[in-house]
């Protein structure tokens, strides 16, 4: 097993995480406002088939990936109407989301299956891409794969030391207080909502248009709720999601390499480890009761009554 | 001007107006589908939601579709009047399936009429085991039951793979991934000659009885309401919130692995590596669209099971695709929810809205 | 058997054509033909490729036949409903497209006598339920060699969806082929446990490319795994359908199902009165299956070859399986002389030397 081979394995780690990475930084906004939408899969479902829609119509994959971040945006929309107009439960919006969103996504895509667009290639950063190891691992990606590193920092940078990104933590923690200072509670949840959808509808797009360019029903195939699993996984935390990320989408890649290297397991029990490792990281960062509280949003997953 | 404000009260009239409502509001935006897709939207709702059920086979058929999401929906609802967010119950009926089946299989050559109790009680119990574990890691670990409830949906369905692309695996079935059939006594029996409407049906309506009572006249039940009202009114009260999570997780899964196990030992009659085709994801909807009361909860998984075989019959009577089902499913949960609004609110025309406190209302129920 | 079937289709032609010119059979109603889907029509896999079966009998027959299908329907308790509901709606001829629907098939079949089933990779049979499945490992065998050809890492990857026999035979199959021309290359299998999942694919096809493998083969669903191969700049064949739409340098050739006339034969068999339950289980020779026309990138003399050792098959010259066959262990499962029977490979639960690592159990 030689150094090249590490940062292949490595590199596809941060592709498979990639989509992952998208999506929970998007539901960590939106949970940190307080807001728990349980629509992701469905929400990335319509983003794909958008996305890959009018990538295949127009041959522009830039306005497929603005295609697929839009229809994510209504989609979150939806669920703002309902969780948030209406004050309907959450959870329950949150499935009825899913659900619509794998049928609709199936209805409409129905004539879109069997093509493929040329999706977005690698694109080697000049200069950097050639630093040794690193290079290869960090700046050889697709445009999409650097938008989630861009991504990343700006949620960081948003939730740590913007007045906004404040706000909107004080909203997720007591939104009655917030209200009584005065803080518009409603429009920041709805933005944070919208952001959501965005972030999974750019992750639907990110499998439809770059990862595999296709559409196929079902194909993000439960990829939305591993991502609300790593939102607890990073304890809240923007800085912790993308390691949650790419630990997941290397455990992904490891349980391939692990066969491919002759090691017989039931193909079945291997593929429930990533499953039995992200409970067993859930048990190990939440037993400690105190930081927990610490770090989800008090108020998350709470309907807050408008008082006009 | 629409002016919005809270009732003072829960409307109660809302509260059976508002399914009905909704379920016009998906009746309407179906027939504007079926238009859009170049049908006649009266013949497409026909087809949709009345052909299904035109001759008794049919209403046997509803029965035996509705049964498990029953089942599974009443577990839930327990679970979801505590506020404890249970997605499981997909996993719990595998899991049910799973360990009733390996009960029926060493049990192939055995006769007698202890035998199908047994097999169903093994059933029964591997889903309490599969409910245990998410119960146990959030009482004693803290940890979030909607994730460790989801995370063992995927977990229970790959053992299930397992058991039956290994040991369960019919030896004489030329190495398919499917259990040898089960033999006359493990099988349930059919209540109508010519159907597949069995006992399981009755089970799934005594269930409905159990926790009506359950609920609204026992102890325990009142604590689990107390519990889903107001965690620090529970606490204060001296109720053990972790005893309540236990039950609730427990009774869920117990439920659910009967329904599992009866789906194996009814119609299916083996076991196969897709015992339920997401029964326990439509539970959630149903027991949503029931508002969590056990009558309701009835009516909603009778108008799922028609969901769900109207969209089979518009793909064989119409050519439709089979995205309606999901489409229809999508759409009436939305729109339940959203029309629940009005249990809380009332719209005014014209006239000043009063204020409202932003007080903590009962999500859901 | 492929004789006997070339015979009934032939038959059956010479029975429409004639039966083309009377009026009595223009006035008929046309044949209802029911499909039962295990997945999506929109999974651009198995399902499409039956899909598209389906409509070429449509063309084929015109107005003497008219079908509807179900997607998506799962093997547990609903598919006896919807096999019996298509029954029900006057459907006179069904296909039942999946393994698990073989039990429903048979109980449904039961109930309605006069209805013809027709039940894709099962083993168990009726008086009225019929099995058929196309030998795609000869397919299997083709793209082997092709790849035993292009291979220059020697280490070949196949994406399996699931260790049960019919995946395991096309393992050997490709292996058999493979190691007809190059002896010294092996077969690494990575199992994703799923028949459809594109993004998994994809990265059992990377994870299987990291390790050495310049040629990938898979038998799941989606075009993951020709993605790629097309990105890492290395072979692959696709399964189902010509995938070269999704990869055009990295496709050499596919295994594909050709799943049409054998739907075509079978609803003429209904129309005239022919019809029978039996076990169709042909390949190449009836043309069920196929290989699609192999990249350019393939030399001219293998592609010449490939075609060469097509019609041997055919012929019947030719077995994939022929002894001496020895499994991993270096034990010589077929002798000499002999071919694996049907029975044999319907259950085949080992690996052939050549393919690497232990087949899970």
């Amino acid at each position: 097993m030689d150094i090249d081979f590490i940062i292949n394995v490595l590199y596809a780690m941060i592709r498979t995480g990639t989509p992952l990475l998208i999506v929970a930084l998007g539901e960590l906004v939106c949970e940190r406002s307080g807001v728990l939408n349980l629509g992701q899969e469905g929400m990335m479902l319509v983003g794909a088939v958008c996305g890959f829609i009018v990538a295949a119509t127009t041959g522009s994959l830039f306005l497929g990936v603005l295609a697929a971040m839009l229809a994510g945006c209504l989609m979150a929309l939806l669920f703002g109407l309902v969780a948030l107009g209406l004050s309907a439960t959450q959870v329950a919006t949150g499935l009825a989301l899913t659900i619509l969103g794998a049928g609709l996504s199936a209805f409409i895509g129905e004539s879109f299956v069997g093509q493929t667009v040329l999706g977005f290639k690698a694109l080697p950063i000049p200069l950097l891409s050639e630093i040794p190891l690193l290079g290869p691992l960090l700046f050889n990606h697709d445009v999409l794969v650097y938008l989630s590193f861009g991504l990343f920092a700006g949620v960081i940078w948003f939730l740590r030391s913007t007045r906004a990104g404040l706000m909107l933590k004080a909203i997720g923690e007591t939104p009655e207080s917030a209200t009584a200072v005065g803080l518009p509670v409603m429009r920041v949840r709805y933005l944070a909502v919208l952001f959501g959808g965005a972030m999974a509808g750019l992750a639907g797009g990110y499998l439809s248009l770059a990862y595999t360019p296709l559409w196929a029903e079902g194909m993000t195939a439960g990829r939305g709720w591993i991502a609300l699993a790593l939102v607890v996984f990073a304890s809240w935390r923007a800085e912790r999601v993308m390691f949650g990320a790419y630990l997941f989408g290397l455990a992904s890649i490891l349980h391939l390499i692990v066969q491919g290297m002759g090691v017989s397991i039931s193909s079945n029990l291997l593929a429930m480890l990533p499953y039995v490792v992200t409970i067993l990281v859930l048990v190990l960062l939440s037993s400690d009761k105190a930081r927990v509280r610490l770090y989800a949003p008090m108020s998350l997953g709470k309907p807050f009554h408008r008082t006009q | 001007m629409f002016k919005v404000e809270k009732r003072p009260v829960e409307s109660r009239l809302m509260g059976y107006l508002s399914p009905v409502l909704a379920a016009v509001l998906t009746l309407v935006s179906g027939a504007l589908l079926f238009l859009l897709l170049g049908q006649s939207p009266l013949e497409g709702l026909y087809t949709f939601f009345v052909m299904p059920l035109s001759d008794l086979y049919g209403l046997s058929e509803l029965g035996v579709k509705a049964a498990p999401i029953l089942l599974c929906a009443m577990g839930l609802a327990v679970c979801y009047r505590a506020k404890v967010w249970n997605i499981g119950a997909e996993g719990q009926l595998l899991f049910g399936a799973l360990i009733g089946s390996w009960a029926a299989l060493q049990l192939l050559q055995v006769e007698g009429a202890w035998v199908l109790p047994l097999v169903l009680l093994a059933g029964a119990l591997g889903g309490m085991f599969w409910g245990l574990i998410p119960a146990l890691l959030r009482t004693h670990f803290n940890t979030n039951e909607i994730l460790t409830t989801i995370m063992l949906n995927y977990i229970a369905l790959n053992v299930l793979l397992y058991g039956v692309h290994g040991p369960l695996k019919d030896p004489d079935g030329y190495n398919f991934p499917e259990s040898a059939l089960f033999s006359e006594s493990t099988l349930l029996p059919t209540l109508l000659d010519g159907t597949r409407v069995h006992i399981g049906v009755l089970f799934a309506l005594l269930a409905v009885a159990v926790v009506w009572v359950l609920l609204s006249r026992t102890f325990i039940g009142f604590q689990i309401r107390v519990l889903g009202l107001d965690s620090r009114a529970a606490h204060y009260a001296g109720y053990n919130e972790k005893r309540l999570v236990i039950f609730v997780l427990m009774l869920c899964g117990g439920l659910a692995g009967l329904a599992g196990v009866l789906e194996v030992t009814g119609p299916i009659g083996q076991l196969v590596p897709q015992v339920s085709p997401g029964y326990g994801y439509a539970a959630i909807i149903v027991a949503f669209l029931g508002r969590l009361h056990p009558v309701g909860i009835l009516l909603a998984s009778l108008l799922m099971a028609l969901v769900y075989m109207g969209g089979e019959m518009v793909q064989i009577e119409l050519g439709l695709p089979q995205a309606l089902t999901g489409l229809f499913q999508g759409m009436l949960l939305l729109y339940l929810l959203a029309c629940d609004f009005l249990i809380h609110y009332r719209i005014r025309l014209g006239g000043r809205a009063t204020a409202s406190v932003a007080a903590p209302v009962s999500e859901g129920a | 058997m492929a004789m006997q079937l070339g015979a009934l289709v032939r038959a059956a032609s010479t029975v429409l054509l004639a039966t083309a010119v009377s009026a009595a059979a223009l006035a008929q109603e046309p044949l209802k033909v029911g499909f039962v889907y295990i997945g999506p029509t929109g999974d651009a896999g198995y399902t499409y490729a039956h899909d598209k079966g389906r409509k070429y009998m449509e063309e084929q027959l015109g107005d003497q036949v008219t079908s509807t299908y179900v997607e998506n329907v799962a093997e547990g308790a609903d598919s006896e409903r919807v096999i019996r509901q298509l029954a029900k709606s006057g459907n006179e001829l069904i296909f039942t497209t999946s393994f698990g629907y073989m039990n429903p098939t048979l109980k449904v079949a039961k109930q309605f006598p006069k209805v013809a089933f027709e039940h894709a990779t099962g083993y168990k049979r009726s008086a009225n339920v019929g099995t058929y499945m196309g030998r795609i490992y000869e397919s299997r065998y083709l793209t082997g060699v092709i790849a035993g050809k292009m291979t220059k890492s020697n280490v070949v990857g196949y994406v399996g969806s699931f260790p049960i026999p019919e995946v395991v035979r096309g393992i050997n199959a490709f292996t058999q082929g493979l190691r007809s021309v190059n002896p010294d290359a092996t077969v690494k299998v990575v199992w994703v446990s799923s028949w459809y999942d594109p993004a998994k694919e994809l990265e059992a096809a990377e994870s299987l490319i990291l390790q050495g493998a310049d040629v990938i083969s898979q038998h799941t669903d989606s075009a993951g795994p020709i993605q790629a191969a097309e990105a890492k700049g290395v072979y692959a064949f696709g399964y189902n359908s010509d995938m070269s739409l999704y990869g055009k340098n990295a496709h050499l050739s596919a295994a594909v199902f050709n799943w049409g006339p054998l739907y075509e034969a079978k609803a003429r068999a209904v129309i005239d009165g022919s019809w029978k339950a039996e076990d169709v289980w042909l390949g190449l020779a009836a043309g069920y299956v196929d290989i699609a026309p192999m990249n350019d990138a393939v030399p001219a003399d293998v592609q010449q070859l490939v075609m060469d050792l097509k019609q041997q098959i055919v012929d019947g010259k030719l077995h994939p399986f022929a002894g001496p066959l020895t499994n991993q262990a270096g034990e010589i499962v077929v002798a000499e002389g002999e071919v694996l029977a049907d029975k044999e490979m319907l259950s085949m639960g080992y690996y052939v030397q050549g393919v690497e690592g232990e087949l899970p159990k």
